[in-house]
């Protein structure tokens, strides 16, 4: 197994002084579930935005290091940021369909990457709603608007919707923290198939979707990066008291 | 004490609710005053005297169809350029403009909305007109182009200015979900964040149409007020003149219960029922658009 993603001595801080992250430095693993866990306010979801540059679009005051895809620093300005939000796919904690029908909601992307055959297009959708553990429930209304699914459908037509780009790395954060626990465990099902194509990183909303998840878990605490190792370990016999602390539910 | 407190809520509710009702109690006055008076003119008028091409009251001429063409084609000038333009300035100030670029310009737009349409038709006379006749090679710069021109100007910050409200309030989220998936700024905002605000759009386009058929002071400065029909393209840079600008320039001379006088109020009811039709057709846009989000939230 090799690092997908290697993160290199990583600083933000945004305008408004908000979140940061102070020198973040870890290897990301191939096609295992990298999990990012940690207090509210700990860096976690702005580590995932750098990963796809996402947060290009926000006021940041300051921001230092360097994150290597593959070899190569994503964060150099010369980047092509569309070409990497297709190889860099995300889903977000609060589903997102587009207003448009849950057919064009996956086909959406692909058209945007210039992909126009029918037949190309009709395969994807099937490949991905069945990946995202989907494909039963809407494979007879693909023309409905996505809108009008449930909230732990519409989470895991977002799921497809990255899946049909076929990106390399999948970032997701809190995707199910709206989600019923039957939803929520479709969702978490369909990550065990999908570690076997992709790198998955993940923000999970609870401790106990971090131990049911991750390969590996990062532990984040007010934008340091507190413990990182294997999941199993992490979450038996940790090495830090803080995250000890935060496991057994002392805090956060 | 508690007796008072009654009675204080007791006048404050009737207050508010007698305000209330004056807006009906007003549209209806006016809408039968209109009636009152405008509608005889149809048995006084022969109808082949109303549906003929000429507008001189003086010799017992009420063309009508002269000032309605005149009308309909400034306003679809007016619509031509406020729309595209309009909708381009908000689609800049919400999505693409710098922070501090929005501060300068929103409160800008919103001071030009407010600029009193006299003003403008001044300006239309003394620097639009002369420089569109030369520039044009026309014999007057005086035209309904003209026209279009100055009420384009005066529709595109009521359309700025909605239009930016509706795009402003499609969730932030809806674009990071087209970012995500590697659209870049502007399919994001064509694929994307313009159809969730479409309706608002629409209200946007809707008001400012409303906004440029009901101008009067500035068409009846710079189209020329020559009542001749308008219905080829080339009548786009001739005078004409507009049911707004005939009611306003004659009804100060004119005796009043004469022929002429309720003609004048037909004109009026004419505007009216256009006006109602677009507002009418703007409010069902954002009914419908409204009707089926509840049916997909239920």
């Amino acid at each position: 197994m090799t690092d997908k993603i290697i993160i290199d001595n990583l600083s933000l801080q945004y305008a408004d002084g908000a979140e940061s992250l102070r020198g973040i430095s870890m290897g990301i693993r191939q096609n295992a579930v990298t999990v990012l866990f940690g207090p509210a306010g700990g860096g976690k979801s702005t580590l995932l935005r750098c990963l796809n540059r996402l947060n290009d679009l926000t006021d940041i005051k300051t921001s230092s290091g360097r994150i290597l895809i593959d070899g190569k620093n994503i964060l150099d300005p010369k980047t092509d940021v569309i070409a990497l939000r297709r190889k860099v796919g995300m889903v977000f904690a609060r589903p997102v369909p587009l207003p448009m029908s849950i057919r064009e909601n996956i086909t959406y992307g692909m058209e945007l990457a210039g992909e126009k055959r029918r037949s190309k297009l009709d395969e994807a959708v099937e490949r991905s709603l069945k990946l995202a553990a989907i494909w039963d429930e809407v494979k007879d209304r693909l023309n409905d608007p996505a809108i009008a699914l449930s909230g732990g459908q519409q989470q895991r037509v977002c799921l497809a919707r990255v899946l049909a780009l076929q990106p390399e790395i999948i970032l997701l954060d809190e995707p199910t923290s709206g989600l019923d626990p039957i939803s929520t465990g479709k969702v978490e099902f369909a990550l065990l198939e999908l570690k076997k194509l992709y790198t998955i990183i993940l923000v999970p909303h609870s401790v106990q979707q971090a131990a049911r998840t991750a390969d590996h878990a990062a532990f984040f605490l007010q934008g340091e990066l507190i413990e990182y190792d294997e999941g199993k370990k992490m979450f038996t016999t940790p090495k830090e008291k803080k995250t000890e602390d935060y496991i057994m539910g002392r805090f956060g | 004490m508690e007796k008072s407190l009654n009675w204080r809520e007791f006048i404050i509710t009737r207050a508010i609710k007698a305000s209330g009702y004056s807006a009906i109690v007003f549209v209806l006055l006016i809408f039968f005053f209109l009636m009152r008076e405008g509608l005889p003119a149809l048995s006084e008028v022969d109808a082949s005297s109303l549906l003929s091409l000429r507008w001189y009251p003086i010799e017992n001429y009420f063309g009508i169809l002269p000032l309605i063409t005149g009308s309909l084609i400034v306003t679809l000038g007016a619509a031509l350029i406020a729309v595209p333009f309009g909708i381009g300035t908000a689609v800049y100030i919400s999505e693409i403009a710098p922070r501090w670029m929005r501060e300068i310009l929103k409160p800008l737009v919103e001071l030009l909305g407010g600029l009193p349409s006299v003003v403008l038709g001044f300006l239309g006379i003394l620097v639009v007109s002369p420089n569109l006749r030369i520039l044009l090679d026309l014999p007057t710069g005086l035209t309904a182009f003209t026209g279009s021109l100055l009420l384009g100007g005066i529709a595109v910050p009521t359309v700025v200015s909605v239009a930016e409200d509706a795009l402003d309030a499609v969730p932030r989220s809806y674009r990071e979900g087209a970012w995500a998936l590697g659209a870049t700024p502007w399919q994001t905002i064509w694929r994307v964040t313009l159809p969730a605000a479409k309706s608002g759009v629409l209200t946007a386009i809707m008001l400012g149409v409303g906004r440029a058929i009901g101008e009067t002071m500035t068409v009846m400065m710079v189209t020329g007020n020559a009542p001749v029909l308008a219905l080829k393209l080339n009548s786009l840079f001739s005078p004409v003149r507009t049911m707004t600008a005939t009611i306003a320039a004659e009804m100060g001379e004119v005796a009043n219960g004469s022929v002429h006088y309720h003609t004048l109020f037909l004109i009026g009811i004419i505007l009216f029922l256009i006006s109602l039709t677009v507002n009418v057709i703007a409010s069902s846009v954002v009914f419908r658009a409204k009707k089926r989000a509840e049916r997909i939230l239920s």
